[in-house]
């Protein structure tokens, strides 16, 4: 595999209650590209993502076992602040939830609760995110309407600049552009494109053409196993499990 | 198949028109209960001015004085106090229930609250003598250095907030409920707490629900006749603390109507007092609609 890798996952078993949700997830997510997750609806792709923040601490009766290591640190098992390793990662849901605040303090908030107060600084560093991901020529006259009221599109392009205003190295998406129409699609689509020089991004999708056009390694999953993985040229021209044939035919459904 | 669509057809129709009549029928209740009361009161608002009445202290059924100012202010004192002890309460607690408790002690929970929910006022009058009213009489009062009975606004607040907590809890569990996970996900990967979540992203989320959550209790408290009847003492006077007795208007009107109507204008005034509490409680769920509003507008 080229490049560095970024995280590490070794042997991830999650169980909710006593339901086996991700078994032997082994993988290696390869720095400053795009990794795509694949998959049918309900085999752990979301739940793959998460864990690699911790969000899936949420869960009323999780367990987790294995390592998830990211330069080195194993998340699961340390002693570093589980709010630093997040900050890290920048989340980008399947739809778009901006914070109940105006365009302005979605983007500065982060900012705000990491300890940059002055206020030059965070206006120079809103505009800053908001013009990395297009938003700004369009929300600039309106910094203080609430998020709410730009359309769905220009909400996710929001919610991508504030993942990236905590300066994360890593980028996890999950199905960021299945809820937007064709236009904003593409320019996030794009934008993940931009970002990979900087970034680490994983992606989930559950466009083939999609994930085609973006990723440099590709991930199958099953029912909650890695059923293939590898670089995406390889991936996508020479599946080697049936599984993997199948579903890129377009067969699974 | 023409006649099946006929019948379909005529069958919508029906359903919709009988829709349409209970949805006016719901629409011009308050209406018309307004303008019923407001036709009985009619009789004392036409020998007395409505400032003195609403404003007046002196209630005087026999020498035709009928000032309503001790029952409003009871009212509101009564009211105010419930809402002061159970807002919070049920606030943290919905926030616990439905963000830091295991959801098996929400399931636990549920059926409790609506049980509580259930209990006829009666029951909570009988408790509040029983317990609320000794409790303020022999702890509360001796503690500030006051002899008093016990039959206070402060009982009556109490056994209202007991009343209320259920109602609001209920709806608050549904309003937290309803806010989506991932805008907590969201949050937390920025680098927030648990806690930074529920300040800054979920309360303020959730706040047209509070808004509404506790103008619905509110309303119930303002209205709320037989518990608080039972331990509020009934005293015609303005209370000047929480510790002393007042007279409620749905007391008022409960404990008077029916009896003493040959006192001149009597039941006219009971009257007006009833139509004084619809209007206030109409006044509530105007203010807080507006206010959830204006709150929405900005989220
Ligand atoms: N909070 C939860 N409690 C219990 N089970 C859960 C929870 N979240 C997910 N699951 C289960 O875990 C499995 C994997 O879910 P996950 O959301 O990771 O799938 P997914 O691959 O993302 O699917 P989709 O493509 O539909 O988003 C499913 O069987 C789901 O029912
Ligand atoms: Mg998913």
């Amino acid at each position: 595999m080229a490049g560095k890798t970024k995280i590490s996952i070794e042997n991830l078993n999650l169980y909710i209650g006593k339901q086996h949700i991700l078994k032997n997830v082994t993988t290696r997510i390869p720095e400053k590209q795009i990794t795509v997750i694949l998959g049918p609806s309900g085999c752990g792709k979301t739940t793959l993502l998460k864990s690699m923040n911790r969000l899936t601490d949420l869960y009323s009766n999780v367990k987790v076992s294995g390592k998830i290591m990211i330069e080195g640190e194993d998340i699961l098992h340390t002693d570093t602040d589980i709010t630093s390793i997040r900050k890290r990662m920048g989340l980008l849901s399947q739809r778009p939830y901006p914070l109940p605040m105006n365009i302005f303090n979605n983007v500065a908030y982060g900012l705000r609760i990491s300890g940059r107060k002055n206020k030059m600084v965070l206006r120079q560093r809103v505009q800053h995110y908001l013009e990395l991901v297009n938003l700004w020529d369009e929300v600039k006259d309106r910094l203080h309407d609430p998020a709410s009221s730009l359309s769905i599109g220009q909400q996710q392009r929001l919610c991508l600049a504030r993942g990236l205003s905590v300066d994360p190295d890593i980028i996890l998406a999950d199905e960021p552009t299945s809820a937007l129409d064709p236009i904003s699609s593409e320019v996030v689509e794009k934008k993940f494109f931009d970002l990979k020089n900087q970034y680490t991004v994983v992606v989930v999708t559950h466009s083939l053409q999609q994930a085609r056009r973006i990723a440099d390694y590709a991930i199958f999953m099953y029912l909650g196993e890695i059923v293939e993985q590898g670089e995406a040229s390889e991936f996508f021209s020479n599946p080697k499990q049936e599984l993997t044939k199948s579903y890129i035919k377009g067969l699974f459904n | 198949m023409k006649f099946y669509n006929i019948t379909r057809a005529l069958r919508s129709r029906l359903h919709s028109s009988w829709m349409l009549t209970a949805l006016i029928f719901s629409l011009l209740l308050p209406v018309l209960l307004a303008i019923g009361l407001y036709l009985k009161s009619a009789p004392l608002l036409h020998d007395q001015h409505l400032f003195t009445l609403l404003f007046s202290k002196s209630w005087k059924p026999l020498s035709g004085h009928f000032g309503m100012y001790p029952f409003i202010i009871s009212s509101l004192w009564v009211t105010v106090i419930a809402l002061i002890l159970a807002g919070p309460v049920c606030l943290l607690s919905a926030i616990h229930l439905t963000q830091y408790a295991r959801p098996i002690v929400l399931k636990i929970m549920h059926p409790v609250i609506d049980i509580l929910a259930g209990i006829p006022s009666v029951i909570f009058g009988v408790w509040g003598i029983l317990v609320i009213v000794p409790f303020v009489g022999n702890y509360i009062g001796p503690l500030l250095g006051k002899h008093i009975t016990g039959y206070s606004i402060f009982s009556g607040g109490m056994v209202l907030a007991v009343m209320i907590i259920p109602f609001i809890l209920n709806i608050l569990i549904e309003v937290f409920r309803t806010i989506p996970e991932e805008l907590t996900e969201v949050t937390l990967s920025l680098g927030a707490t648990r806690w930074m979540v529920v300040k800054h992203v979920l309360l303020k989320k959730a706040f047209p629900g509070i808004i509404s959550a506790f103008s619905l209790g509110l309303s119930r408290a303002f209205g709320e006749t037989i518990a608080v009847l039972m331990v509020v003492g009934n005293v015609t006077r303005i209370p000047t603390g929480a510790l002393q007795p007042g007279y409620p208007l749905p007391a008022l009107i409960a404990n008077n109507y029916g009896e003493m109507l040959s006192i001149p204008r009597y039941d006219s005034a009971l009257m007006f007092a009833a139509l004084v509490l619809l209007v206030i409680v109409i006044l509530f769920n105007i203010i807080s609609r507006y206010m959830i509003h204006r709150v929405e507008k900005n989220i």
